[in-house]
């Protein structure tokens, strides 16, 4: 198979190698529940758990009105200086061109 | 392992829980295990007038289970120490993984 890039190529070779080449990064991190989360990665595990730093939280909430076609999203949003994150809630975590 | 450690670094600083059903404690971390269940004093519920049942309770031991967010005090966290280490950790469980 392919040993060759066993040792040769140090970049992503597993998932969370991906993750890896963020650190120190701008992400993007979706929850369960409606929420994303956007700031600096300090840190993760392989359970996902993190350390976000300047962080802004959005959260939507969807008020529900009885006819079908109405729908109002809500959007939230909070700042935190620094967050751990537990792993059991991230749904994705992506790489953010900082802009 | 990593984040055991962490969190072991910031016992009796104030920090806030949120946890998964939206009440947010705040208190002194007092101690930590390796399934991240916390041990807070002194507390105080974030909106205490909509969870008013935690009002007499002053020390709380949390299942890291339920927890959502801890918000930490940034000046308390060297963040090039962290990603060093998180560094480390990352190549260690690559390596067990290849062990099969």
């Amino acid at each position: 198979m392919a040993d060759a890039d066993n040792d040769a190529a140090p970049t992503v070779q597993e998932p969370l190698d991906l993750v890896r080449l963020s650190l120190d990064e701008i992400v993007f991190v979706k929850l369960r529940g409606d929420r994303e989360l956007k700031g600096r990665l300090h840190a993760y595990d392989s359970h996902c758990n993190l350390v976000l730093g300047d962080v802004e939280e959005t959260i939507y909430t969807y008020d529900e009105d009885e006819e079908e076609e109405q729908q109002d999203v809500r959007i939230m949003k909070k700042q935190s200086e620094m967050l751990f994150v537990r792993g059991d809630s991230v749904v994705l975590i992506s790489p953010q061109p900082s802009s | 392992m990593l984040f055991f450690s962490f969190f072991k670094t910031l016992v009796d600083h104030e920090v806030t829980v949120e946890l998964k059903n939206d009440i947010s404690i705040r208190g002194t971390l007092k101690s930590v295990d390796q399934f991240l269940n916390i041990k807070l004093d002194n507390i105080n519920v974030v909106e205490e007038m909509k969870y008013p049942h935690l009002s007499s309770v002053k020390n709380v031991f949390i299942r890291g289970s339920v927890v959502r967010y801890v918000h930490l005090p940034s000046g308390a966290v060297d963040t090039a120490l962290l990603e060093d280490a998180t560094r480390r950790e990352a190549t260690q469980a690559s390596a067990r993984a290849k062990q099969g």
